[in-house]
Protein backbone atom coordinates (compact mmCIF):
# COMPACT_ATOMS: atom_id res chain seq x y z
CA UNK A 1 0.00 0.00 0.00
CA UNK A 2 1.35 3.36 -0.95
CA UNK A 3 0.95 6.34 1.26
CA UNK A 4 0.33 9.75 -0.20
CA UNK A 5 0.99 12.83 1.81
CA UNK A 6 -1.44 15.65 1.33
CA UNK A 7 0.12 19.05 0.90
CA UNK A 8 -1.10 20.16 4.33
CA UNK A 9 0.44 17.12 6.04
CA UNK A 10 3.72 17.67 4.23
CA UNK A 11 3.72 21.31 5.16
CA UNK A 12 2.83 20.43 8.72
CA UNK A 13 5.60 17.90 9.16
CA UNK A 14 8.14 20.18 7.49
CA UNK A 15 7.13 22.91 9.89
CA UNK A 16 7.41 20.68 12.95
CA UNK A 17 10.80 19.38 11.79
CA UNK A 18 12.02 22.95 11.48
CA UNK A 19 10.63 23.69 14.93
CA UNK A 20 12.35 20.68 16.47
CA UNK A 21 15.63 21.65 14.85
CA UNK A 22 15.26 25.19 16.14
CA UNK A 23 14.56 24.16 19.73
CA UNK A 24 17.71 23.69 21.77
CA UNK A 25 17.69 20.44 23.70
CA UNK A 26 14.79 19.08 21.71
CA UNK A 27 17.02 16.38 20.32
CA UNK A 28 16.07 13.76 22.92
CA UNK A 29 17.37 10.29 22.34
CA UNK A 30 14.61 7.78 21.70
CA UNK A 31 14.74 6.31 25.20
CA UNK A 32 14.97 9.68 26.89
CA UNK A 33 11.86 10.68 24.99
CA UNK A 34 10.26 7.40 26.06
CA UNK A 35 11.02 8.09 29.72
CA UNK A 36 9.48 11.51 29.38
CA UNK A 37 6.54 10.03 27.51
CA UNK A 38 5.93 7.55 30.32
CA UNK A 39 5.87 10.32 32.91
CA UNK A 40 3.71 12.47 30.59
CA UNK A 41 1.12 9.69 30.46
CA UNK A 42 1.47 8.99 34.18
CA UNK A 43 0.94 12.66 34.99
CA UNK A 44 -2.03 12.87 32.61
CA UNK A 45 -3.60 9.87 34.38
CA UNK A 46 -2.96 11.37 37.83
CA UNK A 47 -4.35 14.73 36.70
CA UNK A 48 -7.46 12.98 35.35
CA UNK A 49 -7.99 11.26 38.72
CA UNK A 50 -7.51 14.57 40.53
CA UNK A 51 -9.98 16.37 38.25
CA UNK A 52 -12.61 13.62 38.49
CA UNK A 53 -12.71 14.21 42.25
CA UNK A 54 -14.30 10.87 43.11
CA UNK A 55 -14.67 9.39 46.58
CA UNK A 56 -11.56 8.43 48.52
CA UNK A 57 -12.11 4.70 47.95
CA UNK A 58 -12.53 5.23 44.18
CA UNK A 59 -9.41 7.41 44.06
CA UNK A 60 -7.39 4.77 45.87
CA UNK A 61 -8.56 2.14 43.37
CA UNK A 62 -7.58 4.45 40.48
CA UNK A 63 -4.25 5.10 42.06
CA UNK A 64 -3.52 1.39 42.48
CA UNK A 65 -4.22 0.89 38.77
CA UNK A 66 -1.84 3.76 37.94
CA UNK A 67 0.87 2.22 40.11
CA UNK A 68 0.48 -1.18 38.41
CA UNK A 69 0.59 0.42 34.95
CA UNK A 70 3.54 2.76 35.35
CA UNK A 71 5.63 1.61 38.31
CA UNK A 72 8.19 -1.19 38.54
CA UNK A 73 6.33 -2.73 41.50
CA UNK A 74 8.53 -5.85 41.90
CA UNK A 75 11.57 -3.58 42.25
CA UNK A 76 9.91 -1.17 44.69
CA UNK A 77 8.61 -4.06 46.82
CA UNK A 78 12.00 -5.81 46.84
CA UNK A 79 13.79 -2.59 47.79
CA UNK A 80 11.31 -1.82 50.58
CA UNK A 81 11.75 -5.28 52.11
CA UNK A 82 15.53 -4.80 51.91
CA UNK A 83 17.91 -7.36 53.39
CA UNK A 84 15.00 -9.17 55.07
CA UNK A 85 13.87 -10.21 51.60
CA UNK A 86 16.73 -12.71 51.45
CA UNK A 87 15.17 -14.94 54.12
CA UNK A 88 11.64 -14.69 52.65
CA UNK A 89 10.12 -17.80 51.02
CA UNK A 90 8.63 -17.45 47.51
CA UNK A 91 5.14 -17.53 49.08
CA UNK A 92 6.07 -14.78 51.53
CA UNK A 93 7.52 -12.66 48.73
CA UNK A 94 4.31 -13.01 46.76
CA UNK A 95 2.13 -12.19 49.75
CA UNK A 96 4.32 -9.24 50.61
CA UNK A 97 4.14 -7.83 47.06
CA UNK A 98 0.34 -8.06 47.05
CA UNK A 99 -0.01 -6.42 50.48
CA UNK A 100 2.58 -3.77 49.66
CA UNK A 101 0.83 -2.75 46.45
CA UNK A 102 -2.45 -2.13 48.28
CA UNK A 103 -0.64 -0.30 51.08
CA UNK A 104 1.15 2.06 48.65
CA UNK A 105 -2.10 2.78 46.80
CA UNK A 106 -3.93 3.59 50.05
CA UNK A 107 -1.12 5.67 51.52
CA UNK A 108 -0.41 7.79 48.44
CA UNK A 109 -4.00 7.76 47.19
CA UNK A 110 -5.15 9.42 50.42
CA UNK A 111 -2.53 12.13 50.00
CA UNK A 112 -3.72 12.74 46.46
CA UNK A 113 -7.10 13.77 47.87
CA UNK A 114 -5.34 17.00 48.76
CA UNK A 115 -4.42 17.48 45.10
CA UNK A 116 -8.01 18.16 43.98
CA UNK A 117 -7.99 21.39 41.98
CA UNK A 118 -4.26 21.09 41.36
CA UNK A 119 -2.12 19.77 38.53
CA UNK A 120 1.33 18.36 37.76
CA UNK A 121 3.51 19.56 34.88
CA UNK A 122 6.46 17.77 33.30
CA UNK A 123 9.56 19.95 32.91
CA UNK A 124 12.14 17.71 31.29
CA UNK A 125 14.16 14.50 31.34
CA UNK A 126 17.83 13.66 31.64
CA UNK A 127 19.83 10.45 31.68
CA UNK A 128 21.66 9.42 34.86
CA UNK A 129 23.64 6.17 34.50
CA UNK A 130 21.08 3.45 33.68
CA UNK A 131 18.02 5.51 34.56
CA UNK A 132 16.18 8.61 33.41
CA UNK A 133 15.36 11.40 35.75
CA UNK A 134 12.12 13.17 34.85
CA UNK A 135 11.45 16.38 36.72
CA UNK A 136 7.94 17.68 37.29
CA UNK A 137 6.35 20.49 39.27
CA UNK A 138 3.18 20.07 41.31
CA UNK A 139 0.90 23.08 41.52
CA UNK A 140 -1.58 22.68 44.35
CA UNK A 141 -4.29 25.07 45.41
CA UNK A 142 -3.17 27.52 48.07
CA UNK A 143 0.35 26.12 48.24
CA UNK A 144 3.70 27.05 46.74
CA UNK A 145 4.60 24.81 43.76
CA UNK A 146 6.95 21.95 44.60
CA UNK A 147 9.24 19.59 42.75
CA UNK A 148 8.52 15.91 42.13
CA UNK A 149 11.21 13.88 40.34
CA UNK A 150 10.51 10.44 38.85
CA UNK A 151 13.25 7.88 38.16
CA UNK A 152 12.56 5.62 35.19
CA UNK A 153 14.66 2.47 34.71
CA UNK A 154 16.36 2.23 31.32
CA UNK A 155 15.71 -1.50 31.10
CA UNK A 156 12.28 -1.75 32.73
CA UNK A 157 10.88 1.42 31.13
CA UNK A 158 8.89 2.02 34.32
CA UNK A 159 9.40 4.34 37.26
CA UNK A 160 11.07 2.79 40.27
CA UNK A 161 11.49 5.80 42.54
CA UNK A 162 10.26 9.32 43.07
CA UNK A 163 11.52 12.25 45.09
CA UNK A 164 9.01 14.72 46.50
CA UNK A 165 10.97 17.83 47.44
CA UNK A 166 14.04 15.75 48.06
CA UNK A 167 12.25 13.00 49.97
CA UNK A 168 13.11 9.63 48.49
CA UNK A 169 10.14 7.23 48.33
CA UNK A 170 12.23 4.02 48.28
CA UNK A 171 14.19 4.99 51.37
CA UNK A 172 11.06 6.18 53.18
CA UNK A 173 9.23 2.91 52.49
CA UNK A 174 12.21 0.72 53.41
CA UNK A 175 12.42 2.57 56.74
CA UNK A 176 8.69 2.05 57.29
CA UNK A 177 8.71 -1.66 56.41
CA UNK A 178 11.82 -2.12 58.59
CA UNK A 179 10.02 -0.48 61.52
CA UNK A 180 6.95 -2.68 60.98
CA UNK A 181 9.17 -5.77 61.03
CA UNK A 182 10.94 -4.59 64.21
CA UNK A 183 7.58 -4.11 65.88
CA UNK A 184 6.78 -7.74 65.08
CA UNK A 185 10.25 -8.90 66.18
CA UNK A 186 11.17 -9.84 62.63
CA UNK A 187 8.14 -12.06 61.99
CA UNK A 188 7.55 -11.67 58.24
CA UNK A 189 4.07 -13.21 58.19
CA UNK A 190 2.85 -10.96 61.02
CA UNK A 191 4.30 -7.90 59.28
CA UNK A 192 2.57 -8.83 56.00
CA UNK A 193 -0.75 -9.14 57.85
CA UNK A 194 -0.19 -5.68 59.39
CA UNK A 195 0.74 -4.25 56.01
CA UNK A 196 -2.55 -5.45 54.49
CA UNK A 197 -4.32 -3.18 57.00
CA UNK A 198 -1.87 -0.26 56.94
CA UNK A 199 -1.80 2.92 54.84
CA UNK B 1 40.03 57.90 65.62
CA UNK B 2 37.74 57.48 68.56
CA UNK B 3 35.19 54.69 68.32
CA UNK B 4 31.78 55.72 69.68
CA UNK B 5 30.78 53.80 72.77
CA UNK B 6 27.60 52.34 71.27
CA UNK B 7 29.46 50.93 68.27
CA UNK B 8 32.13 49.53 70.54
CA UNK B 9 29.55 47.80 72.72
CA UNK B 10 27.84 46.30 69.67
CA UNK B 11 31.17 45.04 68.40
CA UNK B 12 32.07 43.59 71.78
CA UNK B 13 28.74 41.84 71.95
CA UNK B 14 29.17 40.50 68.43
CA UNK B 15 32.64 39.26 69.37
CA UNK B 16 31.33 37.39 72.39
CA UNK B 17 28.47 35.94 70.34
CA UNK B 18 30.87 34.80 67.62
CA UNK B 19 33.16 33.17 70.15
CA UNK B 20 30.20 31.36 71.68
CA UNK B 21 29.09 30.25 68.24
CA UNK B 22 32.48 28.84 67.35
CA UNK B 23 32.58 26.90 70.62
CA UNK B 24 29.12 25.48 69.86
CA UNK B 25 30.09 24.55 66.32
CA UNK B 26 33.32 22.91 67.42
CA UNK B 27 30.97 20.46 69.12
CA UNK B 28 29.26 19.54 65.82
CA UNK B 29 29.81 15.84 65.54
CA UNK B 30 30.94 14.44 62.20
CA UNK B 31 30.21 10.77 61.47
CA UNK B 32 33.06 8.41 60.73
CA UNK B 33 32.87 5.98 57.81
CA UNK B 34 29.86 3.72 58.11
CA UNK B 35 28.48 5.67 61.05
CA UNK B 36 25.70 7.28 59.06
CA UNK B 37 23.62 4.56 57.33
CA UNK B 38 21.16 6.07 54.80
CA UNK B 39 22.79 9.45 55.52
CA UNK B 40 21.55 9.51 59.12
CA UNK B 41 23.93 10.44 61.91
CA UNK B 42 22.09 10.20 65.20
CA UNK B 43 24.39 9.36 68.14
CA UNK B 44 21.89 10.83 70.65
CA UNK B 45 19.01 8.69 69.47
CA UNK B 46 17.80 7.64 72.94
CA UNK B 47 17.51 11.25 74.15
CA UNK B 48 15.98 12.35 70.85
CA UNK B 49 13.35 9.62 71.10
CA UNK B 50 12.32 10.84 74.56
CA UNK B 51 11.95 14.39 73.21
CA UNK B 52 10.02 13.02 70.24
CA UNK B 53 7.57 11.27 72.59
CA UNK B 54 7.09 14.58 74.39
CA UNK B 55 6.58 16.52 71.13
CA UNK B 56 4.16 13.88 69.92
CA UNK B 57 2.08 14.29 73.08
CA UNK B 58 1.88 18.02 72.27
CA UNK B 59 0.74 17.57 68.67
CA UNK B 60 -1.49 14.62 69.54
CA UNK B 61 -4.66 16.66 69.17
CA UNK B 62 -3.41 19.00 66.44
CA UNK B 63 -5.34 17.46 63.57
CA UNK B 64 -8.56 16.70 65.42
CA UNK B 65 -8.72 19.78 67.64
CA UNK B 66 -7.75 22.05 64.77
CA UNK B 67 -11.39 22.92 64.11
CA UNK B 68 -10.85 26.42 65.48
CA UNK B 69 -8.08 27.21 63.02
CA UNK B 70 -9.89 25.51 60.15
CA UNK B 71 -12.86 27.83 60.84
CA UNK B 72 -10.79 30.98 60.26
CA UNK B 73 -11.62 32.36 56.79
CA UNK B 74 -8.94 31.72 54.16
CA UNK B 75 -8.25 35.44 53.43
CA UNK B 76 -7.49 36.07 57.12
CA UNK B 77 -5.12 33.11 57.20
CA UNK B 78 -3.43 34.32 54.02
CA UNK B 79 -3.06 37.80 55.53
CA UNK B 80 -1.37 36.46 58.66
CA UNK B 81 0.92 34.21 56.61
CA UNK B 82 1.85 37.04 54.23
CA UNK B 83 2.51 39.45 57.06
CA UNK B 84 4.73 36.90 58.80
CA UNK B 85 6.68 36.38 55.58
CA UNK B 86 7.15 40.11 55.05
CA UNK B 87 8.28 40.60 58.66
CA UNK B 88 10.87 37.85 58.27
CA UNK B 89 12.34 39.24 55.04
CA UNK B 90 14.91 41.66 56.58
CA UNK B 91 16.47 38.71 58.40
CA UNK B 92 16.44 36.61 55.24
CA UNK B 93 18.16 39.45 53.37
CA UNK B 94 20.80 39.76 56.12
CA UNK B 95 21.50 36.03 55.87
CA UNK B 96 21.66 36.04 52.09
CA UNK B 97 24.19 38.88 52.23
CA UNK B 98 26.26 36.81 54.67
CA UNK B 99 25.99 33.92 52.21
CA UNK B 100 27.25 36.10 49.38
CA UNK B 101 23.97 35.61 47.48
CA UNK B 102 23.61 39.23 46.56
CA UNK B 103 21.15 38.76 43.70
CA UNK B 104 18.73 36.89 45.94
CA UNK B 105 19.27 39.43 48.72
CA UNK B 106 18.41 42.32 46.41
CA UNK B 107 15.41 40.46 45.01
CA UNK B 108 14.14 39.94 48.56
CA UNK B 109 14.79 43.59 49.40
CA UNK B 110 12.57 44.52 46.49
CA UNK B 111 10.01 41.94 47.58
CA UNK B 112 10.01 43.47 51.07
CA UNK B 113 9.61 47.01 49.70
CA UNK B 114 6.77 46.02 47.37
CA UNK B 115 4.83 43.99 49.94
CA UNK B 116 5.37 46.47 52.77
CA UNK B 117 3.94 49.31 50.67
CA UNK B 118 1.68 48.08 47.84
CA UNK B 119 0.85 44.99 49.90
CA UNK B 120 -0.48 47.19 52.73
CA UNK B 121 2.18 46.55 55.38
CA UNK B 122 2.63 42.97 54.23
CA UNK B 123 -0.96 41.75 54.41
CA UNK B 124 -1.01 40.96 50.70
CA UNK B 125 1.65 39.24 48.67
CA UNK B 126 1.68 41.39 45.53
CA UNK B 127 5.35 40.66 44.82
CA UNK B 128 4.93 36.95 43.92
CA UNK B 129 2.81 37.55 40.80
CA UNK B 130 5.37 40.20 39.80
CA UNK B 131 8.07 37.56 39.57
CA UNK B 132 9.45 37.93 43.10
CA UNK B 133 8.41 34.65 44.74
CA UNK B 134 8.91 33.65 48.37
CA UNK B 135 12.55 32.82 49.05
CA UNK B 136 13.35 32.23 52.72
CA UNK B 137 16.67 31.79 54.42
CA UNK B 138 18.07 31.45 57.91
CA UNK B 139 21.37 31.38 59.74
CA UNK B 140 21.44 27.57 59.57
CA UNK B 141 21.69 27.96 55.79
CA UNK B 142 24.39 30.61 56.20
CA UNK B 143 26.44 28.17 58.29
CA UNK B 144 25.96 25.54 55.56
CA UNK B 145 27.17 27.99 52.90
CA UNK B 146 30.18 28.77 55.08
CA UNK B 147 31.05 25.09 54.90
CA UNK B 148 30.27 23.98 58.45
CA UNK B 149 29.30 20.33 58.90
CA UNK B 150 25.68 19.39 59.49
CA UNK B 151 26.47 17.68 62.80
CA UNK B 152 24.26 15.11 64.44
CA UNK B 153 20.49 14.94 64.02
CA UNK B 154 18.53 16.23 66.97
CA UNK B 155 14.91 16.71 67.89
CA UNK B 156 14.32 19.91 69.86
CA UNK B 157 11.53 20.18 72.43
CA UNK B 158 8.44 21.88 70.90
CA UNK B 159 10.43 23.09 67.84
CA UNK B 160 10.90 19.60 66.39
CA UNK B 161 13.57 18.16 64.06
CA UNK B 162 16.91 19.89 63.61
CA UNK B 163 20.62 19.25 63.29
CA UNK B 164 23.41 20.59 65.46
CA UNK B 165 24.21 23.16 62.76
CA UNK B 166 20.56 24.24 62.39
CA UNK B 167 20.07 24.44 66.16
CA UNK B 168 22.97 26.92 66.39
CA UNK B 169 21.43 28.78 63.45
CA UNK B 170 18.05 29.03 65.15
CA UNK B 171 19.67 30.32 68.32
CA UNK B 172 21.58 33.03 66.46
CA UNK B 173 18.46 33.98 64.47
CA UNK B 174 16.71 34.73 67.78
CA UNK B 175 19.02 37.69 68.33
CA UNK B 176 19.76 38.94 64.85
CA UNK B 177 16.41 40.08 63.45
CA UNK B 178 17.09 43.57 62.04
CA UNK B 179 13.44 44.56 62.49
CA UNK B 180 13.74 43.97 66.22
CA UNK B 181 16.46 46.58 66.47
CA UNK B 182 14.81 49.05 64.10
CA UNK B 183 11.27 49.09 65.44
CA UNK B 184 10.01 50.62 68.70
CA UNK B 185 8.84 48.37 71.52
CA UNK B 186 5.29 47.15 70.79
CA UNK B 187 5.69 47.01 66.98
CA UNK B 188 8.71 44.75 67.08
CA UNK B 189 6.62 41.93 68.59
CA UNK B 190 3.97 41.91 65.84
CA UNK B 191 6.29 40.17 63.41
CA UNK B 192 7.21 37.50 65.96
CA UNK B 193 3.55 37.00 66.88
CA UNK B 194 2.56 36.69 63.22
CA UNK B 195 5.34 34.18 62.64
CA UNK B 196 4.11 31.98 65.48
CA UNK B 197 0.52 32.29 64.17
CA UNK B 198 1.68 31.45 60.63
CA UNK B 199 3.39 28.29 61.96
CA UNK B 200 0.16 27.23 63.67
CA UNK B 201 -1.82 27.82 60.45
CA UNK B 202 0.71 25.85 58.43
CA UNK B 203 0.60 22.98 60.94
CA UNK B 204 -3.19 22.95 60.60
CA UNK B 205 -3.06 23.04 56.78
CA UNK B 206 -0.81 19.98 56.82
CA UNK B 207 -2.76 18.42 59.70
CA UNK B 208 -3.78 15.31 57.73
CA UNK B 209 -0.26 14.61 56.51
CA UNK B 210 1.24 15.21 59.96
CA UNK B 211 -1.39 12.96 61.54
CA UNK B 212 -0.64 10.25 58.99
CA UNK B 213 3.08 10.50 59.69
CA UNK B 214 2.78 10.70 63.47
CA UNK B 215 0.00 8.19 64.07
CA UNK B 216 -0.05 5.80 61.09
CA UNK B 217 3.64 5.02 60.69
CA UNK B 218 5.19 2.13 62.57
CA UNK B 219 8.02 4.31 63.90
CA UNK B 220 7.13 7.99 63.68
CA UNK B 221 10.53 9.02 65.06
CA UNK B 222 12.46 7.24 62.28
CA UNK B 223 10.05 8.47 59.58
CA UNK B 224 10.18 12.10 60.70
CA UNK B 225 13.98 11.99 61.01
CA UNK B 226 14.42 10.57 57.51
CA UNK B 227 11.88 12.84 55.81
CA UNK B 228 13.01 15.99 57.60
CA UNK B 229 16.73 15.42 56.91
CA UNK B 230 16.19 14.69 53.22
CA UNK B 231 13.93 17.70 52.77
CA UNK B 232 16.28 20.05 54.61
CA UNK B 233 19.26 18.90 52.51
CA UNK B 234 17.15 19.40 49.39
CA UNK B 235 16.32 22.97 50.49
CA UNK B 236 19.98 23.72 51.11
CA UNK B 237 21.15 21.94 47.97
CA UNK B 238 23.40 19.89 50.26
CA UNK B 239 24.64 16.71 48.63
CA UNK B 240 27.61 16.25 50.96
CA UNK B 241 25.63 14.76 53.81
CA UNK B 242 23.38 12.60 51.61
CA UNK B 243 23.01 8.85 51.92
CA UNK B 244 23.00 6.87 48.73
CA UNK B 245 23.73 9.08 45.73
CA UNK B 246 22.20 6.84 43.18
CA UNK B 247 19.84 3.90 43.37
CA UNK B 248 20.54 1.46 40.56
CA UNK B 249 17.29 0.16 39.01
CA UNK B 250 18.93 -3.13 38.02
CA UNK B 251 21.12 -3.95 41.03
CA UNK B 252 18.46 -5.86 42.94
CA UNK B 253 17.20 -9.41 42.80
CA UNK B 254 13.47 -9.04 42.19
CA UNK B 255 12.89 -12.76 41.64
CA UNK B 256 9.60 -13.80 43.24
CA UNK B 257 8.31 -10.30 43.99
Amino acid sequence: MTHHFTRRQLLGSALSLALIAALPGAALSATEAEARGLVDRLVADINAVITAGKSEAAMIADFERIFITYADMPYIAAYALGADGRRASPAQKKAFSAAFQGYVARKYGKQFRKFIGGRIEVNGASKVKNAYQVSTTAYLRGQSPFEVTFFVGEKSGRFYNMYIEGVNMLLTERTEIGAMLDRRRGDLDAMIRDLAQAG
Amino acid sequence: MRIPMAVYLTRARAGVALAGLLVALAGCSVPGPGEAPDGIHDPQEATNRRIHAFNKSLTGGAGQGGGVIAAIPQPVKAGVTNFADTASLPQTVANQILQGRLLRASRNTLRFTVNATLGLAGLFDVASPLGLPEDESDFGETLYVWGLPEGAYMELPVLGPSTERDAVGRFVDLFTDPLYYLLPSPDRYYGTGARVAAKVIKLDDYGDQIDALMNDSADSYAQLRLIWLQNRRFELGDDRAGGEDYIDPEALDTEGF
